[in-house]
């Protein structure tokens, strides 16, 4: 018969199964570093086509670049692949000299046709992170000529009108400028397309390591390239995905990962203390911010702008909401970017608020809607606005969604305010001076839909200041156009810069050496070593 | 077997056909009602004009809704599902691989649960009021009512974190990883096939934490059932004819109480287990474990519709064929219907 003591028995004997079975594994291998992110947004490992984070992130590991930006010396960038290069006085040709000692994980030397080859595929696929390259000019048509081996370590690029040299070396840096092995990729092309289909799962470049597999929001493995003749201090990199950040806090105390990537700021601040763990932090070039609909007529007035930025408590969120992983940046520019200002021209102030807002006849206020991606920390930081915003009479109705619901949205502008997060596409100012600034064509048939176009907000002057600095030979006047412009972006834009992303990796106190990348395409895994 | 069952069972196996046409259709024009464009979630927000157009056009979004629906009902005729754009595989192969590791994860919860929770229901049905009846409703209420991805944390830092006798999420240990090759996809099965039984018990002992989590969500909706009709079964007339018969309390009990609510208890198990393999997305989510719920999710949210269709058929076909074996255990268990 069935009795209590069978039941409880038999209860018990299932809920103490894990003591029964084999513990697992205390820590990691030793020649293996493992770390937990969350990497479910990969799409491709392609150079010509990956635009996320994660992708990126590995294959800069994986491929190398004629250039990057110099990690000892801020704003400057310094040879990779290329030993040297020259630019000619018209500022239209660009010739770079590899050096002889790279090579791709098949052993076979990194040559100058390789380069070619890369970058004029990135041309002919045009995938996302094409117009990078297209805006210099090339076409499927030119690109053969304009870009071109002169010799087996000589390239040269023509680019097709004048541009600020650093614009165009910053955009060779980005992870589209990413030299694959050429005929590896055209060994596994079909149908025309340049090996992307094989490229989308697999690398074929001359990086420290190599992607040695990839299991879709599982899991990716880096080897060592052993042909690279690059130093690194572990053989394996293991990236796990582990949505949750309170699990990847877990999985780091008991030793089951040694690097965790998206903790939180309240799992931040109970780890700054701990000496069993080393906290490493790069400003990012990412930036929140809210856009004001310029088809909403309340918010195309100026004085609303400035109402709403001017109610806005930028320090309450930074230090309550996002100690460690968000910062106040009023710019569009974020810091660390070249151009960027650091000083903060905007502060809670009701009174001011108030008073702007009764400038621009809406004394009593008026009542609008928020679209914001539900996701941490952004639910908290669109509350702290809507409590903010109240204050002077702007009753907000937050409207979240999930991240592409958000964007679409926003993108067929039907969001009246909308608090968005928004990346640089590669490090130099022109991108987010262009997001942010440019708009020619307010149409529906425009060829530039970035953030300007989006909010309907278009500034004769800004657009073509924008423009004229992207062509600026002489740098420091360049950068002089970037502060000017961002003084009147400030002062004029439908935009409320908020926040500057911080992002973080946490490692256990024998792992040293991750460097997190102001972009994930400088983020690099060579230097870390265990033990 | 009269000409009658035959026909309704025969009935019952076209409409599978049907239902799961009519599932597609629902799930295709939500995809498309979706307030999310597909070509943002392959071409990226950063995406300029024209490459946005040349994906539309790529992924036939240009055409017109019958058309689209046309082309996708042709291509499934033919077997294809497509191609899934968050893993680059077509959906057919990721399918294969997701859905093995949630019916791993299922089979053991649901096993569980079964063993616990009918034996619980039974006793708490049979003892009505008695402190043991509040401890079982309340353990059951406990575990309709706490949220999945809090048990699932408390267990991992309470099991893991602290006492250290459960590994932590996933599969198995990075060091093991890779090293068994799948057979049918399930792991612990895969690696004792292979005889590799240092990854068998490693990945056994990562199964164990989510499929109690999951056990023991399952399992309370199992026990309440099970209680509610045993109480309704235990006040019928006939087990007042058996206990006046003088019959003992194990043959009143597991014969004629018990005996007569397997047929209903059938059905609750098998929507239990549906219930399981429809992808125990949050546990999945909080143990990292690769399973069908992680894949549909991260495609819904990135409007990868062919992975979504591609599931949300498998799903649906598991549903229909345990609904399919419910109603034919239900008729072969049944008296009245022989």
């Amino acid at each position: 018969m069935l009795t209590r003591r069978v039941l409880l028995a038999g209860s018990a004997g299932v809920l103490s199964a894990p003591a029964i079975l084999r513990p697992a594994l205390a820590a990691t291998p030793k020649n293996a570093v493992v770390m937990v992110k969350q990497i479910d947004d990969i799409i491709s490992f392609d150079p010509a086509e990956s635009y996320e984070f994660s992708n990126n992130e590995m294959d800069a590991n994986c491929y190398r670049r004629l250039v990057r930006p110099d990690p000892n010396k801020s704003g400057e960038l310094s040879g990779d692949l290329a030993e040297k290069w020259t630019v000619s006085d018209d500022g239209l040709t660009f010739t770079f000299k590899l050096r002889d000692d790279a090579h791709f994980e098949t052993g076979k030397p990194v040559t100058a046709e390789d380069v070619a080859f890369s970058f004029q595929r990135v041309v002919l696929l045009n995938k996302t992170p094409g117009f990078i390259l297209t805006q210099f000019g090339f076409t499927k048509d030119n690109v053969q000529d304009m870009i071109r081996a002169l010799d087996d370590h000589t390239v040269q690029i023509k680019i097709g009108q004048v541009r600020a040299t650093s614009f165009v070396l910053y955009c060779l840096s980005a992870n589209v400028g990413s030299v694959v092995e050429k005929a590896t990729v055209m060994s596994h092309a079909t149908n025309g397309d340049l090996g992307n289909g094989w490229l989308k799962t697999h690398t074929a470049g001359a990086g420290a390591y190599k992607l040695t597999s990839w299991q879709a929001s599982d899991s990716m493995i880096a080897d060592a390239n052993p042909h690279s003749g690059m130093k690194v201090g572990v053989r394996r990199i293991v990236v796990k995905h582990v949505a949750e950040p309170a699990t990847q806090l877990l999985m780091l105390q008991k030793g089951d990962a040694d690097i965790a990537r998206d903790l939180t700021a309240d799992q931040l601040k109970s780890l700054m203390t701990n000496k069993d763990y080393s906290i490493a932090s790069a400003g990012q070039a990412t930036s929140m911010y809210i856009a004001m609909n310029q088809a909403i007529p309340e918010l195309a007035k100026p004085e609303v702008h400035q109402a709403i930025k001017w109610a806005i408590d930028y320090e309450a969120i930074a230090k309550n909401i996002t100690p460690g992983t968000w910062s106040v940046d009023q710019y569009f520019l974020p810091k660390g970017l070249p151009g960027a200002l650091t000083d903060v021209p905007f502060k809670k102030d009701v009174a001011k608020a108030k008073e702007l807002l009764a400038k621009a006849g809406l004394p009593n206020g008026f009542s609008i809607t928020m679209d914001y991606i539900s996701a941490a920390p952004a639910s908290d930081i669109a509350q702290a606005v809507q409590a903010d915003l109240a204050a002077i009479g702007i009753k907000v109705s937050l409207q979240p969604g999930e991240q592409k619901q958000v964007i679409t949205k926003t993108r067929a502008r039907q969001h009246q305010l909308a608090m968005l997060v928004w990346g640089s596409d590669y490090f130099d100012p022109n991108s987010n001076a262009q997001a942010f600034c440019e708009n020619p064509d307010d149409s529906d048939s425009s060829k530039l839909k970035i953030l300007a176009w989006r909010s309907h907000f278009q500034n004769a002057e800004l657009t073509a200041m924008s423009q004229a600095a992207a062509k600026e030979l002489d740098s420091k006047k360049r950068i002089a156009m970037y502060e000017e412009m961002q003084r009147k972006f400030r002062e004029e834009a439908p935009f409320a810069m908020l926040l500057q992303k911080n992002a973080t990796a946490v490692s256990r106190k024998d792992v040293k050496g991750f460097v997190v990348g102001a972009l994930p395409d400088y983020t690099k895994y060579d230097a870390i070593t265990k033990g | 077997m009269t000409a009658s069952r035959v026909r309704q069972t025969l009935a019952s196996v076209a409409s599978v056909p049907l239902t799961l046409f009519g599932l597609i259709l629902v799930t295709f024009l939500i995809g498309r009602a979706m307030p999310i464009d597909p070509v943002i979630a392959i071409a990226g927000d950063h995406a300029p004009p024209d490459v946005i157009a040349r994906v539309r056009t790529e992924l036939g979004l240009d055409k017109p809704l019958p058309v689209q629906f046309a082309i996708y009902m042709g291509q499934l005729l033919h077997g294809n599902l497509g191609n899934s754009v968050m893993t680059s595989h077509p959906v057919t192969e990721d399918i294969a691989r997701f859905f093995p590791a949630t019916l791993e994860l299922a089979t053991v919860a649901i096993i569980i649960a079964i063993l616990i929770g009918v034996p619980l229901g039974v006793v708490a049905a049979w003892r009505q009021g008695s402190r043991f009846d509040h401890v079982v409703r309340v353990v059951s209420l406990a575990g309709q009512s706490v949220p999945v991805f809090v048990l699932g944390l408390v267990c991992l830092l309470v099991f893991y974190a602290k006492l250290g006798i459960a590994p932590g999420t996933g599969q198995i240990d990075v060091a093991y990883e890779g090293m068994v090759p799948p057979i049918t996809g399930m792991l612990v099965l895969d690696a004792a096939l292979e005889g590799d039984w240092d990854s068998f018990w490693n990945a056994g002992s990562h199964l164990v934490l989510p499929s109690l989590v999951l056990a023991y969500f399952s399992m309370a909706y199992i026990t309440r059932m099970t209680r509610a009709f045993m109480i309704e079964s235990l006040a019928g007339e006939y087990i007042v004819t058996a206990r006046a018969k003088g019959l003992s309390a194990t043959r009143i009990l597991w014969r004629h109480a018990f005996g007569n609510i397997a047929v209903r208890l059938v059905t609750v198990l098998a929507l239990a287990y549906a219930g399981l393999l429809e992808g125990a997305v949050i546990t999945e989510t909080v143990f990292s474990w690769p399973g069908i719920g992680l894949y549909l999710t991260g495609s819904l949210l990135n409007a990868d519709m062919n992975a979504v269709l591609g599931a949300t058929l498998v799903i649906g076909l598991v549903y229909l064929v345990l609904n399919l074996l419910a109603d034919l255990a239900y008729r072969l268990l049944d008296p009245r219907v022989r």
